[in-house]
Formats: structure tokens, sequence, C-alpha cells
């Protein structure tokens, strides 16, 4: 399990906010990261990452402290166990694809379960060859399994899928379901996509200005009913609806705007889904 | 020896000399300029680009009195290490790495520039250290950037002039190079023999020039860049 209560300043000077996020995240969850640009989302998986510095306060990994501000204790991203994976790819050039996953075993002896990362991303038959020659979606899996390879405790994944033409992304959303089901793995994910983030998490957490504004279930997999306190119009066209519903904490669902034309703050919302 | 022959071995070992010291100083140097934020960067930047704006009789100049015997710097070097710079073969190595510092750090420091800020990221995030990620990720994917400031500092060095007749004067065997040659040959009316030695110097830069170029397109050919 991870925890993370961090604060960081962003932003330049009139436009700056706070980052201040509190979360947890289970061994096996897949948790979404949804909201608008620049709210901090891909700031959030470095400063996990440990590539930003500057920041204030805790984050603990199964036991293990890899940041705490006030005990100045600030872990590299050398030794943290996470692996992030960029939206631009960023394979190394100079070498294959072996010798890009190679790089990144600690141990060169673990022959077996490389070969199972490279059975699981297909990658056998482009092995001997260098990033330049492959296509965008090889390259991220070849970025993928390249994360894999270190056994990370959390997989961090900024916009992964966001460069790529529909049909590869549909395909990889397939292959990062699967590695994060089979290698057992806490996920997150950052994504503008809608669908994409619905299809993938099993929670979505909903990112405004630095701030949590929400979580939601993977709707619309499941039900759910309660009363509309706020709506915001996004720029896909899709509806932020904030419910009260049962549950402590108000759940934020995300529903195309042309579905729900008569939608009202007030307004008892019920979606029942067989 | 042939003073011909004599005068271009002396050539050429000055410049292998002078690029090979230039490559060891001029990566870190390099290397730390692409990553530094500080507010000393613009200053050491403007320091290490001094010789190209200059002419090398204001370098050669000035180096001649840091260097000579009666100077503190020149005093110490000959006292206490037994090392003369005026008029010697070493002193002509240290002009050289000097006057074409520029020519090495400037092709290494951009190249650095141009990498994707994420590339070593990615390499610590794998768990790797600066040192192993500067050599294995970094250099490798600069290789263009340091044949070429490889070449430009041997070539630079090689067309020196102005700065080793400062400083060396022209002593066959010990700092009578190519360059000082023609001059000299010029001065005293033998126009064949100057002759020689420019068109030697010609095919050979065009030479190396031709091997760089050639090399350079099939790398980008066999990395598909």
């Amino acid at each position: 399990m991870m925890q993370i209560q961090i604060k960081k300043k962003l932003g330049f000077e009139k436009h700056s906010f706070d980052l201040d996020v509190n979360l947890e995240i289970q061994k096996g969850e897949l948790l979404g990261i949804s909201g608008p640009s620049g709210s901090g989302k891909t700031t959030l998986l470095r400063i996990i990452a440990g590539l930003e510095k500057k920041v204030a306060g805790t984050i603990s990994c199964n036991d293990q402290l890899w940041l705490h501000s006030e005990k100045k204790v600030f872990l590299p991203p050398q030794k943290r166990k996470a692996g992030l994976v960029f939206q631009d790819y960023v394979v190394f050039p100079n070498m294959t694809v072996r010798q890009n996953l190679q790089f990144a075993q600690d141990n060169k002896e673990e022959k077996a379960y490389l070969d199972q990362i490279i059975a699981v991303m297909q990658l056998e038959h482009i092995l001997s060859q260098y990033p330049a020659t492959l296509s965008g979606g090889q390259k991220q899996r070849v970025a993928l399994a390249r994360a894999l390879v270190r056994k990370p405790a959390i997989l961090l994944l900024d916009e992964p899928l966001s460069a790529l033409d529909s049909d590869m992304r549909n395909q990889l959303q397939d292959f990062i379901m699967t590695i994060h089901q089979q290698f057992e793995l806490s996920t997150l994910l950052v994504s503008h996509n809608h669908e994409e983030i619905v299809r993938m998490s099993d929670r979505i957490l909903h990112l405004q200005k630095g701030k949590i504004t929400g979580y939601s279930d993977s709707l619309p997999k499941k039900g759910i009913s309660g009363i509309v306190t706020n709506i915001q119009v996004r720029q896909d066209a899709y509806l932020e609806i904030s419910l009260q519903t049962e549950a402590k904490q108000p759940v934020i669902i995300l529903l195309p705007q042309q579905d729900y034309p008569n939608i009202k703050k007030g307004s008892i919302l019920n979606i029942q889904i067989p | 020896m042939d003073l011909f022959y004599q005068t271009f071995q002396l050539t050429l070992s000055l410049a292998f000399s002078a690029t090979f010291i230039l490559l060891i100083l001029g990566l870190p140097i390099a290397y730390l300029l692409s990553r530094t934020q500080s507010g000393w960067k613009p200053l050491l930047e403007a320091l290490i680009s001094l010789p190209l704006v200059l002419p090398p009789t204001v370098l050669g100049f000035y180096l001649l009195l840091a260097l000579s015997p009666n100077s503190m710097l020149g005093g110490f070097l000959a006292e206490q290490l037994g090392i003369k710079l005026i008029f010697s073969f070493e002193g002509l190595i240290a002009g050289s790495v000097i006057y074409s510092l520029p020519f090495m750090v400037q092709p290494i420091q951009s190249g650095f520039e141009n990498l994707p800020g994420n590339l070593a990221e990615a390499s610590y995030v794998l768990g790797k250290s600066k040192l192993t990620t500067l050599f294995k990720v970094l250099i490798p994917n600069i290789k263009p950037s340091i044949i070429t400031a490889i070449v430009l500092s041997f070539a630079h060095t090689i067309g020196e002039f102005g700065v080793i007749l400062m400083i060396g004067g022209n002593i066959p065997g010990e700092t009578r190079v190519a360059s000082i040659a023609i001059y000299d040959e010029v001065e005293a009316m033998n126009y064949a023999i100057a002759n020689r030695y420019a068109l030697v110097l010609i095919v050979f830069s065009f030479l190396i020039l031709l091997l760089v170029y050639t090399f350079n397109k099939k790398y980008f050919r066999i990395k598909g860049r």
C-alpha cells in the first residue's frame, strides 16, 4: 500500500497554486487521475518518482519511507521502486529493444523474468531493433516492459497512450490492464481521455488546481444515485457532476452532455446499469 | 630527418595531443554547463568563447607574458616543476588547448542541451546513477556532436598560427608547425616549398572533413534518424 501526503507550490507568481494531495493506493489498485491541463497531474507522478525537489509532506510505500520532509528524508529516484512511463516513450535511442530492457535490470541473472515480460508484451520479434525503426505503439510497449523489469512497487503512467491512434490505443489499454493484473501492480494512470480512464481504472481521482475535488468509482460500469450538488461542462463535451450519495465523500461522475440535456443542480440523478 | 616530414610530424602530434587533452577537459565542462542554472554560467561561457572573437595574437601575447619565466606562473612552473612553456612543444599544447577550447565545448554542450530532458530522468528512475547515465545514455546519444567537436578542435589546432607564432616561434622539431613553415618559406621567397606545405594541408583537411561527413551520414542511416 502506498500513502501520499504532499504539498508543493506550482506555477508562476500570479498564477501559482499549491498542489496539495492526500491519497492512498491499495495494492493491486489501478487509480486513474483525471483533471484539466495544468492541474498538477504530471507533477504528482514526478513527485512520487522522486524527480521533483522542494516537496513538503510524506510518501511511504509498503512501510518504506520515500519522503518525509520534516525528518529530511528524501529517497532519490534511483532508490524508489517506481516505474515511470512517459507520454513520449523515452526509449533510449542508442540501445536496441533488448539492450533497453537489460539496462533496466538490476540483477542480470533473472533471465526468466525478463523473458516473461518480453512474452507478455509481445516483443520477441523486435528485440534487436533500434527504437528509431519502431512505431509509436511498439515504443510504448518497450517503455512499459522496461518499467516492469525493475519490479516496481508502483507503476506511474503519464498519458501513456495519448500520442497513439485509436486502434493502437485500445490494444495498449488491454496490455496495460493485463500486466497490471498479472504482475499485481499498483498503478497510477494519468489520462485526458475519459473513456480510457473509465474503462481502465478501479477508481478515478479528480484533480483541479492541485486539489482533489473528489473520487468516482469506475462509472458507468455500476449504477449510482444521489443529489446533484454541482455541474461543470468540460471542453470534451462531458458533464462533470458532483453527487451527494450515501457515502461520506461526494462522488464525481462524468456523463456525455448530449445524453443528459436536462440535468440541473439539486435534481436527483439515478443511473441503473444492469 | 627531412625538415618537411619533421614539420608535419610535429603538426600532427601537436594536434593529436591538444585534441586528446581537450576531449578530457571539454566533456565535463560541457556537461556541467548544460546542466547548471547557476548565475556563473554566462561568465564561464563568455570566458571559454573568448578565443573565438579575439585575434590570436592577443591571446598569444598574454600567454607569452603569463608563461615567461619572469612572471609568477611561468616562474613557478620553471622553478618548482621544471616545465618551460615558452618556445617549447609543451607550451604549444597549452596554448592550443586554451585557443581551441570553444571548438570542443560548444558542440558537445549543445549536444547535451538538445537531448530530451527526460532521457536522463528515465535512466534515474531505472535506478541508474548520474555517472552511469552520463556514460551509457547521454554520451552515446550525442556521438555526432562529440565527433564534430573532436574534428573541429583537431582541424583548428592544425590551422593555428597566431598563438604559436607568439609563444612558440619557429624552432624546427620543437615549435615549427606547418602553418608557421609556410609563413617562413614565403618570407624567404621559397614559394615552391611553401606550396608543398599548403597543398598537403588542403588535401589533409579535405580528407578529414570528408571522413566525418561520410561517417555522420552512415550513423544517421543506421540509427534511422
